[in-house]
């Protein structure tokens, strides 16, 4: 089934391109080389052991890591064709079009209407008509509208963590993104609001583009059309993109041999 | 061996213990001294005359104890230094908290801190020296004494409380809010003014009530600068006039009086208005703080 829908979306274009980047934080490269083509409307799966680098491809596409301190970015990164790394690039524009769910949920400490209005009243948007319609339609997206609606004045903070990292997936839906990126979206969450998560990107795809960095193999076979194999050589080298493809291929027939040890579980 | 330690052990916890209880004691003696002295006024002097008159004349014949123009003299110098120590202390805690680089914050707290301990009667003195003779000369006033001086002056000192206080609340702001905010295309003031600020509300809250307990309990300051008169605050330009407070009051008065004689009741149960006053600022800071760790 993966496959049959591989297929099916390999027509689909591409929307984000990653070309010959190098990134750096400080002085210590921490990826080389990274070739990336990123599909419209398909879910894109990184996956690869601890520190090689996948949470930072992800935050390249919407300039994140810029927060955190001296970056640097050698290459090219595009969205639909245009360096989003230019001089006369909105960095604020850009976040909204390529949003970010993170590792551990973190709805701000505002009722759930105010949680998920966030977006659109920053901006500008006031009349509450307009919100309303907003936040019912980014709840219902993220698979939640059912469980919150009588209580949508109540603290985000009160939903258990599988309702709030959903809330974070609505609070992004919002804005209405064309890309949303996922940092190990489901590692603080049990079993039961994976699947729910996992059910809720499903029905994403229709409309959005998502890239998923997962610690969890199963995870990005079940919910990924591509997948991308990252690997640290030695301590101290920079991250690589091993292998690159279909989810079916690199799950059953890796080009690679780094890959199939991975996949097979025999390091990471 | 093994006895000899039981013992060091033992004394250690016995030494520990009285220095708790007599710190507790040393508390509970000042309260009740406090309570006993200002009660017996009460027995001569009606508390309703006490509270709500309005003439402070404790030496005429016989004396009159209207504490009113006292509270409002404090309640107005303490309004003044909040409405000017509040936007100037959270201003410079989220300056420092969020926008200064790092060198400078490592300049700025120790500043803020070297400020809190400078003694009030050297700021009182700066006061009288240098800011009642510019507010006279710029409001063109018959004395730079007022109550709108000692108000800056008591801001100037709630500042460093206010901003200490109010930027570990900022800090304590989980970095995640931010990043969640700021992938969401949220610019960085949209970031600290709607997610930053209101989720350390409390904490900032709190830091105002600290710094308001602090202006209330100033005696040195206000007794300098405000030119201590008795009189009652009754319209908008008191702020330009001189006036009294509860603590400037006892500090003056208290060196004059007879010992027993009204008057030095009097001047307790001031003591114990005050007394009553700053506790209650203080427990709701404390409610505050303790909500805030809490909700954390």
């Amino acid at each position: 089934m993966v496959a049959a829908e591989a297929t099916k979306n390999i027509a689909t274009k591409s929307i984000v391109q990653l070309k010959g980047v190098d990134f750096y934080y400080g002085d210590f490269k921490a990826l080389e080389d990274i070739n990336l083509e990123i599909r419209q409307n398909t879910v894109t799966a990184l996956i690869g052991p601890s520190g090689c680098g996948k949470s930072t491809v992800l935050r390249l596409m919407n300039r994140m890591h810029e927060v955190m301190g001296k970056t640097r970015v050698e290459g090219e990164v595009l969205l639909d064709g245009k360096d989003i790394y230019a001089a006369d690039v909105d960095v604020v524009g850009l976040r909204s079009r390529v949003g970010e769910i993170f590792q551990k949920p973190n709805p701000f400490p505002k009722s759930i209407y105010d949680n998920v209005a966030y977006g659109p009243r920053i901006q500008g948007r006031k009349s509450s008509d307009e919100l309303d319609g907003i936040v019912e339609r980014a709840l219902t997206q993220a698979a939640l509208w059912k469980e919150v609606k009588n209580k949508l004045k109540t603290s985000a903070m009160e939903l258990s963590g599988g309702q709030q990292q959903r809330l974070c997936i609505a609070r992004t839906l919002a804005v209405e993104p064309e890309i949303i990126l996922m940092d190990e979206p489901c590692s603080a969450l049990d079993p039961v609001a994976t699947q729910q998560i996992e059910d809720t990107m499903d029905s994403l795809k229709k409309n959005y583009t998502i890239i998923i960095v997962t610690h969890n193999m199963q995870q990005a076979a079940r919910v990924s059309e591509y997948t991308g194999f990252m690997l640290i050589q030695e301590t101290g080298e920079p991250g690589r993109l091993v292998e690159y493809g279909p989810t079916s291929k690199i799950f059953t027939m890796p080009d690679r041999k780094e890959t199939e040890n991975y996949i097979t579980g025999r390091f990471g | 061996m093994r006895t000899a330690q039981k013992i060091k052990e033992s004394i250690i916890g016995k030494v520990i213990l009285a220095c708790g209880v007599l710190s507790i004691a040393v508390v509970v003696l000042i309260f009740a001294f406090l309570t006993r002295d200002a009660l017996s006024l009460f027995s001569t002097y009606s508390p309703i005359d006490f509270i709500t008159g309005q003439n402070w004349y404790p030496i005429s014949e016989p004396p009159v104890f209207g504490i009113l123009p006292l509270v409002l003299g404090s309640m107005l110098v303490t309004v003044i230094a909040i409405v000017i120590a509040i936007p100037l202390g959270i201003g410079t805690a989220i300056y420092i908290a969020e926008i200064a680089p790092g060198w400078l914050k490592e300049i700025l707290k120790p500043l803020m801190e070297i400020v809190a301990a400078i003694p009030s009667v050297v700021l009182a003195f700066i006061g009288l020296t240098l800011l009642a003779p510019f507010i006279q000369d710029l409001l063109n006033l018959n004395t730079g004494l007022t109550a709108l001086t000692g108000g800056i002056m008591l801001a100037f000192m709630a500042l460093p409380t206010i901003v200490s206080i109010a930027e570990d609340a900022i800090n304590a702001v989980p970095r995640s809010y931010r990043e969640g905010s700021l992938a969401m295309g949220a610019t960085r003031w949209q970031t600290t003014g709607r997610v930053v600020v209101p989720a350390a509300m409390s904490g900032i809250s709190a830091s105002v009530m600290l710094g308001i307990g602090r202006a209330i309990g100033e005696t040195m300051v206000v007794l300098m600068v405000t030119g201590n008169a008795a009189v009652m605050p009754t319209s908008v330009d008191s702020a330009l006039k001189p006036v009294r407070t509860l603590t400037g009051t006892i500090a003056q008065e208290m060196g004059e009086t007879v010992f027993g004689s009204s008057h030095y009741f009097a001047l307790f149960a001031v003591g114990l208005v005050l007394f009553v006053i700053t506790f209650a600022v203080n427990w709701i800071a404390d409610l505050i703080l303790y909500r805030y760790r809490e909700s954390e």
